[in-house]
């Protein structure tokens, strides 16, 4: 006969009421290991799959998913001149806040380098990849927009030419994919007002240089657009990509620009590393410090349930002893309860996630390895925490019975 | 070892508590039960049967004296001599005057369980636990858990549950308090049956004198002390 399902049964609305609060609480602690994977994910995904060897950056930074980095446009050519580099490309990576239906849109703009990356690489739902130089994008689903859709940013209008799924940056923002032309646009994009009082604020300092007080009609080319002046540089990329031909050890590759004293080189790996040792780092720590935390919680309340549970089976446990019941017959009864209570919470816990997840702004990834780790935890809390229960009910006396 | 008795003690004395909070609760209380004799254990409140009760039944030893069950000894002072609890299983019976069924298990399986402890395999121990329903009178409560049950129905199941494993020794504490008096003395007569036919030796702490024809020997208590009146 097995006592531990008979009382189950016995008391089922409690029994089952306490699983699904231990169930609830494993969900958050489910939750929170599937927000810190989701982190690492969301951080990572964009490295790992834009498919580039190595990272050229602004010297002494972390690169453009940790701050700011300022490289010359003239690099892809520097970088292409370089032995067994088989492809150089543009990138260019910033986040943009504005306003939509009255709620804030964040959009990390990644700029794709036309015509030798169209796009290809993203893993579309809907839609195509970009199939001209301007004013086309690909959105990320997260960020609302629908195939077609017509989106104003800057001065310039975008349509929406595909959608994907899971490209997020790693501060969780929907990524929006445009060419490094038009990623620049939006991110030098200028108020018409402003452009004027550059213009008259750069004829007024010409005015005042020696240049212009030799030269006056070089005043007058101070009043054109920036892109017509061939003094004023390109607008500088974020960095830049560099896939090595195929046989060739990136770190050759590495070393060689590694020496060029404008800019710092990271291979896939190693921008991966920096990136989860830097902005990522923080965020990481402070879930997995919380994680732990709960899973402690989660311990304590149920060691707390399954002791209160054996409590309120003295009686019934006294009398056990009394008429010869062996201790192993009462530990198996409290032992199986705790797996019972462990496990069924687990599979609440696992049912009710797979529902309420998908609703957090954040993904929220559920590995296989998470899972089973999470029910080795369980199983190891279930055991240990029957342990108060197990030492409360051997020191019932028999005696107990009687009064 | 000594065989002749189902049940022997000698000078059992029990002494709660130390210096001036000392409560001496039965004192050099002796008493022999052979095989097939029915013994009541009468006296006021407070006179020490159940302190005694409790010592045979090796739940709560003795400061001082022996137990010995079946000639075996199994408490030498507070000594087990002996797995007491194991020893419980297999040999000794109890009633209380409380039922103290497992409230969540049914009548039959509150009498099934103390087969099974005792080896039994669940088919077999179920049908034995039926027939000893049965044989007091509540089978077709058999499936009703305790709660569902008269005082009278679950004293008769707790009955049913000492019986089970046909022990050697039946010890009962005020067992026919819940019950009325054609169900008492029917309990009663059970004891004395089981004590005949299977040589049980069998203690009972009653209160009921209109059913001590039942009884074989009759022991009284008084402060501690243990007298045989007849």
């Amino acid at each position: 006969m097995n006592l531990a399902s008979k009382d189950i049964r016995h008391n089922l609305g409690r029994f089952a009421l306490t699983t699904l609060g231990v169930g609830m609480l494993l969900m958050v602690v489910m939750g929170m290991g599937g927000i810190y994977r989701g982190i690492v994910e969301d951080a990572t995904l964009l490295i790992d799959r834009v498919g580039a060897d190595l990272w050229i950056i602004q010297r002494n930074t972390r690169g453009p998913f940790a701050e700011v980095s300022r490289v010359p446009p003239n690099l892809v050519h520097r970088a292409l001149a370089v032995p067994s580099v088989q492809s150089a490309r543009e990138f260019v990576y910033h986040t943009i806040q504005r306003e939509r239906e009255g709620k804030p849109l964040r959009i990390a703009v990644l700029g794709l380098s036309w015509p030798t990356d169209k796009g290809e690489w993203i893993p579309l739902i809907a839609g195509r990849p970009l199939a001209q130089n301007h004013f086309e994008m690909i959105a990320d689903k997260s960020l609302g927009f629908r195939l077609g859709e017509t989106v104003e940013l800057g001065k310039e209008t975008y349509t929406v030419v595909g959608i994907t799924t899971s490209m997020i940056s790693s501060n969780g923002d929907g990524i929006g994919f445009f060419t490094v032309t038009d990623a620049q646009a939006i991110q030098f994009d200028t108020p018409g007002e402003a452009v004027r009082l550059e213009r008259a604020s750069r004829e007024a300092r010409g005015e005042r240089s020696e240049m212009g007080l030799k030269q006056p009609p070089l005043l007058e080319q101070a009043v054109k657009p920036s892109g017509e002046l061939p003094a004023i540089a390109r607008p500088q990329l974020s960095a830049v990509m560099v896939s090595v031909s195929p046989g060739t050890d990136p770190n050759q590759v590495a070393d060689i620009i590694s020496g060029w004293g404008d800019v710092s080189v990271f291979t896939q790996k190693g921008q991966r590393e920096l990136l989860l040792k830097g902005s990522v780092e923080k965020i990481r720590r402070q879930i997995g410090l919380f994680r732990i935390l709960l899973t402690v919680i989660a311990a304590i309340i149920m060691a707390l349930i399954l002791y209160t549970l054996t409590l309120d089976k003295i009686h019934s446990i006294a009398l056990l002893k009394l008429i010869g019941a062996p201790n192993t017959v009462i530990l198996g009864m409290i032992m199986q309860q705790a797996l019972v209570l462990g496990v069924l919470g687990f599979g609440i816990a696992y049912l009710i996630g797979q529902k309420v997840f998908p609703m957090f702004p954040r993904r929220v990834i559920l590995t296989q390895v998470d899972l089973s780790q999470l029910a080795f935890i369980v199983l190891v809390i279930s055991v240990a925490s029957s342990f108060l229960g197990i030492w409360k009910a051997m020191r019932v006396s028999p005696n107990e019975a009687l009064s | 070892m000594k065989k002749s008795f189902a049940i022997e003690t000698h000078d059992l004395t029990k002494v709660y508590g130390t210096g001036n909070t000392e409560v001496v609760a039965m004192q050099d209380a002796s008493m022999q039960v052979q095989h097939g004799e029915v013994v009541a254990l009468l006296g006021p409140s407070g006179s020490g049967k159940s302190t005694f009760l409790t010592a045979v039944g090796l739940i709560n030893p003795p400061t001082f004296g022996q137990v010995f069950i079946g000639g075996q000894l199994t408490l030498d002072g507070p000594q087990a001599r002996t797995n007491l609890r194991s020893f419980r299983r297999r040999h000794i019976g109890f009633i209380f005057q409380k039922s103290n069924l497992i409230p969540f298990l049914s009548a039959i399986e509150n009498v099934q369980i103390a087969l099974e402890l005792n080896g039994e395999t669940s088919g077999t121990a179920r049908r034995r636990a039926r027939e000893l329903l049965d044989d007091l009178g509540i089978g077709d409560r058999a499936d009703n858990l305790p709660s569902m049950l008269s005082g009278g129905q679950q004293q008769r199941v707790a009955v049913a549950r000492a019986l089970a494993n046909r022990p050697s020794v039946i010890l009962a504490d005020e067992p026919t308090a819940a019950l009325d008096s054609h169900r008492g003395r029917q309990v009663m007569e059970l004891f004395a049956q089981v004590a005949h036919e299977r040589g049980a030796g069998v203690i009972v702490v009653t209160h009921d004198h209109r059913a001590l024809d039942v009884f074989d020997t009759i022991y009284e208590m008084e402060d501690g002390r243990m007298f045989r009146q007849g």
